[in-house]
């Protein structure tokens, strides 16, 4: 279980972006992370694995705080979250198949990965992956050479080369055509539910997260304001999220 | 109101300007007598006729010449008539080529027409008095018309009065054979090389070198890594401790091989035997893969494979050293012409050999700092805040005065006091003050941004070596090398370091951190993120930079041989020197095609990679 307990992080500058945010995430959840944009949802999900120091609270994962570990116990934690962004963040001019492998440098001994050395299991893991996003066949592109959806999946297998008992989404379909985005979002979802892994996600389309997520947490300017199913938000709920004078669409 | 001030301001701004330009035309008045701007000089006839001699000759390089063969046609001639009796004519073989005067006697200074026959068309060649002595002297030049014939004044010169024949000839020069490189063609094109490969090495040098510097010099790979005051101040102490650890371990070991350093076998045996350790105890000591967390036992074994590793890495590293050295050697007696191998390999293992003591000092300063790192933060997690502030005043304390003393002792070196109290005391005392103050106002839990500091010391560095010419650099390099190519690679291979880390660093900094974010993500750890998501990224601008660099290099090493540092300059400069103007011509059309050639390549690789 994964608990958020009072949660703060100010940026240089003064900027609050998470306000004492507390909740708790259950195992194989799909939790969604909603809020306008500027309101913390990355800064959130960002501070979980900490590539950003939060500065103040705690995150309890398997009642161990991940905010107190050392860079040897972060590197063991990190290795078990994995991490899906909008704009993918593969390499853009090494291979798919490295990409992917680059998935498991948390488990390779240091000094082995720098010569480009990953185990033949490794590699035949790669492979499964890549099959399991049905991109088998770009193993041996420039990632650049793919296009947004497929660059997506190669990013999904990366963070499933991790092992992860946690998934962390940062707006994963933001740059994708709704078709793709669906066909994103199932991957996710299956991901979820095949393999157990919890997913945290952050969203901008609300459909989105009434079809795939069980619970769904919203914040607005850092402040947890809602915590509940995604049927829960009516209009009520959406105007307190979103603000006065935001409209339904979709 | 408002008008009025807008006709002032107005008034303000026309004042202003006009200041300005008053302001620029003194500048550049000044600027005039400053550099002396006399065209005077440009219109006076003797430097014009000068000018175009030196102009003219650079025309013509001195490329080639041919093999001559002379043939002297004369004829006799009196200096001065005698005074009794006829001179006998000689019948001329008006066949062949042959020279007439027209008169065959004449006095000092008296003018006489030379006339020739029958020669070959079109040659040039001088006219020569030849006296009863010997000495030649030149009087004029020749130059037939298309049927071998010319007619030449010629002043007669003043000699001693001699009764017999002296004679008046005309040297003919052809040339045989095929035209053949000058003396100076062949020096030029073995310096032209040497330029070349000052570039070469000094290139590559300075790339192989920049490249990692250039990570600590980017800010952006820099500015997250922060560490604990505990640590920082343990740092401090635990790397000149370990440093110097391992320069007596070096030291050591290296007496220790001495007896054996002499016998290839031998040391080529222990090359293999310990290169084999340490490649099973690393392969032993760092496990491909860490799936679980390692207990206390597991640690520890693994930490004594590793320091074999260590230990063994360095011993084949100095044995590595030693068996180039010496095959090196052999090889340069055998292998003849290829002798160059063989003094390559021989200089590998002699650098290996200067090189291992800094190299175990350094990875002796690493090992100690990184288990005095986690000392630091083990003390840091396991203690409370006081217990932990009087720990690290102690130690900061210690930590001060240890890198004061250690900048003064650098500062002694060139200054060199003599006095223990200013080199010694003093600086032990403040920088232990300043660690005291500093751990004691610090937050013993707050972390340093060491990284950042470190990060702005290397650039400062760099950016100090880089306002230091390449020119300059060779002087030092000289003094300390003496003259020759060696000197100048040197040199140009400490200002590649610095101007290539700073660009390379700026490519770093301009990377898409998007990729870095995601590695990091995964649980890699600080370098397998560089391999991973750095290197890929600045791969083209590096190569482009590299060539770039080369360009430059190439440029800078043919005049570094000015100040002594080996390559073509040396030559250019001595020629200008003697005033052969045709000699230094063909170095510099050397130069322009080199420089031209090399330019011409690298953009071509430039446009290839980019
Ligand atoms: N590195 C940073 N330094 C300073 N302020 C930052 C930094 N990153 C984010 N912020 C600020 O923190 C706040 C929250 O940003 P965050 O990126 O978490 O929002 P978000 O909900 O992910 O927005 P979006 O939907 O646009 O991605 C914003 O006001 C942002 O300007
Ligand atoms: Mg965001």
């Amino acid at each position: 279980m994964l608990e958020i307990k009072n949660l703060t992080k100010v940026y240089e500058g003064n900027v609050q972006a998470l306000d004492n945010v507390s909740f708790n995430v259950q195992p194989g959840e799909f939790l969604a992370v909603i809020g306008l944009s500027g309101s913390g949802k990355s800064t959130l999900l960002r501070c979980i694995n900490r590539l950003v120091e939060p500065t103040n609270g705690e995150v309890i994962w398997d009642g161990v705080d991940i905010t107190k570990a050392g860079p040897d116990e972060l590197r063991r934690i990190r290795r078990q979250i994995g991490m899906i962004f909008q704009h993918f963040n593969l390499v853009e001019r090494s291979k798919v198949l490295t990409n992917v492998l680059a998935g498991r440098l948390g488990y390779t001994n240091p000094a082995m990965s720098l010569v480009n050395r990953f185990s033949k299991n490794d590699v035949d893991m790669a492979y499964k992956q890549l099959e399991r996003v049905g991109i088998t066949d770009q193993a041996n592109k420039r990632a650049d050479e793919l296009s947004g959806g497929q660059q997506q999946r190669v990013s999904i297998a990366r963070a499933m080369m991790q092992n992860p008992k946690i998934i962390l989404a940062d707006e994963p379909v933001a740059s994708l055509d709704p078709v793709l985005a669906h066909s994103i979002m199932q991957y996710l979802e299956k991901i979820n539910k095949e393999d157990g892994v919890t997913i945290i996600c952050s969203l901008h389309f609300l459909d989105l997260v009434h079809r795939y997520a069980n619970r769904a947490i919203a914040l607005n300017a850092g402040v947890l304001m809602f915590d509940g199913a995604p049927k829960e938000i009516d209009d009520v709920k959406f105007k307190e999220i979103y603000g006065k004078e935001a409209e339904r669409v979709g | 109101m408002r008008c009025d001030l807008k006709k002032k301001s107005s008034i303000l701004k026309s004042l202003r300007t006009g200041l300005l330009i008053a302001i620029s035309i003194i500048v550049f008045a000044y600027a005039f007598q400053v550099t002396n701007v006399n065209f005077e000089t440009t219109r006076s006839e003797v430097r014009i006729t000068q000018l175009t001699r030196v102009l003219r000759a650079l025309a013509k390089p001195e490329l080639v010449q041919y093999d001559t063969t002379e043939e002297e046609i004369s004829t006799p001639f009196y200096l001065p008539c005698p005074d009794t009796g006829e001179i006998e004519e000689i019948e001329k073989n008006t066949d062949e080529a042959y020279i007439q005067t027209s008169v065959i006697c004449a006095s000092p200074k008296e003018s006489i027409t030379v006339e020739g026959f029958n020669m070959a068309a079109n040659i040039k060649g001088p006219i020569n008095f030849l006296a009863a002595s010997g000495v030649k002297r030149q009087l004029a030049n020749f130059e037939t018309n298309n049927e071998g014939y010319f007619s030449v004044d010629v002043v007669i010169p003043t000699r001693q009065p001699v009764a017999e024949a002296q004679y008046i000839t005309a040297t003919i020069r052809t040339t045989t054979g095929l035209p053949k490189w000058t003396d100076t063609a062949k020096a030029t094109w073995y310096k032209i090389i040497e330029t070349v490969f000052i570039a070469l090495l000094a290139t590559t040098i300075g790339t192989a070198a920049s490249i990692p510097i250039s990570f600590i010099a980017a800010r952006n790979l820099m500015k997250d890594s922060t560490s604990t005051p505990t640590s920082t101040a343990l740092n401090i102490i635990g790397f000149p401790i370990g440093a110097y650890l391992g320069y007596i371990f070096s030291k050591w070991i290296i007496d220790l091989l001495s007896p054996f350093e002499k016998n290839v076998f031998v040391t080529l045996i222990g090359l293999i035997i310990s290169g084999l350790i340490a490649y099973f105890s690393i392969r032993k000591g760092l496990p491909s893969e860490d799936i679980k967390k390692p207990t206390t036992s597991v640690k520890f074994q693994r930490f004594a494979f590793i320091f074999i590793a260590g230990v063994m890495t360095i011993l084949s590293i100095i044995l590595f050293g030693e068996f180039t050295k010496l095959t090196g050697k052999e090889l340069e007696n055998v292998l003849g012409p290829f002798s160059f191998l063989g003094y390559a390999l021989f200089q590998i293992g002699d650098i290996t050999l200067m090189l291992v003591p800094a190299i175990t000092a350094i990875a002796f300063g690493g090992v100690v700092v990184s288990l005095f790192n986690k000392v630091g933060l083990s003390l840091q997690d396991n203690l409370n805040t006081k217990i932990l502030k009087i720990i690290n005043v102690v130690i900061s304390t210690i930590a001060g005065a240890i890198l004061f003393a250690l900048v003064m002792a650098v500062i002694n070196w060139f200054y060199q006091f003599n006095n223990q109290r200013i080199s010694l005391y003093y600086p032990v005392l403040i920088g232990g003050f300043a660690g005291f103050i500093l751990a004691a106002i610090a937050k013993p839990k707050h972390p340093l941004p060491t990284g950042f500091i470190i990060y702005t010391i290397t650039r400062t560095i760099l950016n100090a070596l880089r306002s230091i010419e390449p020119l300059v650099m060779a002087i030092i390099a000289v003094i300390w090398v003496g003259i020759g190519p060696f000197a100048g690679s040197l040199a140009l291979a400490l200002h590649t370091i610095a101007a290539l880390a700073k660009l390379y660093s700026e490519q770093v900094e301009s990377i898409d951190d998007g990729p870095l974010e995601a590695i990091h993500a995964t649980g890699a750890n600080k370098l397998q993120t560089i391999v991973y998501a750095v290197i890929p990224q600045i791969v083209p601008p590096y190569i482009s930079f590299t060539m770039y660099r080369w360009d430059i290099n190439v440029r800078m090493s043919t005049i570094i041989g000015f100040v002594g540092g080996g390559g073509i300059g040396f030559l250019l400069q001595q020629n200008i020197n003697l005033l052969s103007y045709r000699a230094a011509s063909v170095q510099m059309l050397a130069i322009a095609i080199v420089v031209a050639s090399m330019d011409y390549i690298s953009s071509k690789i430039r446009e290839r990679i980019v």
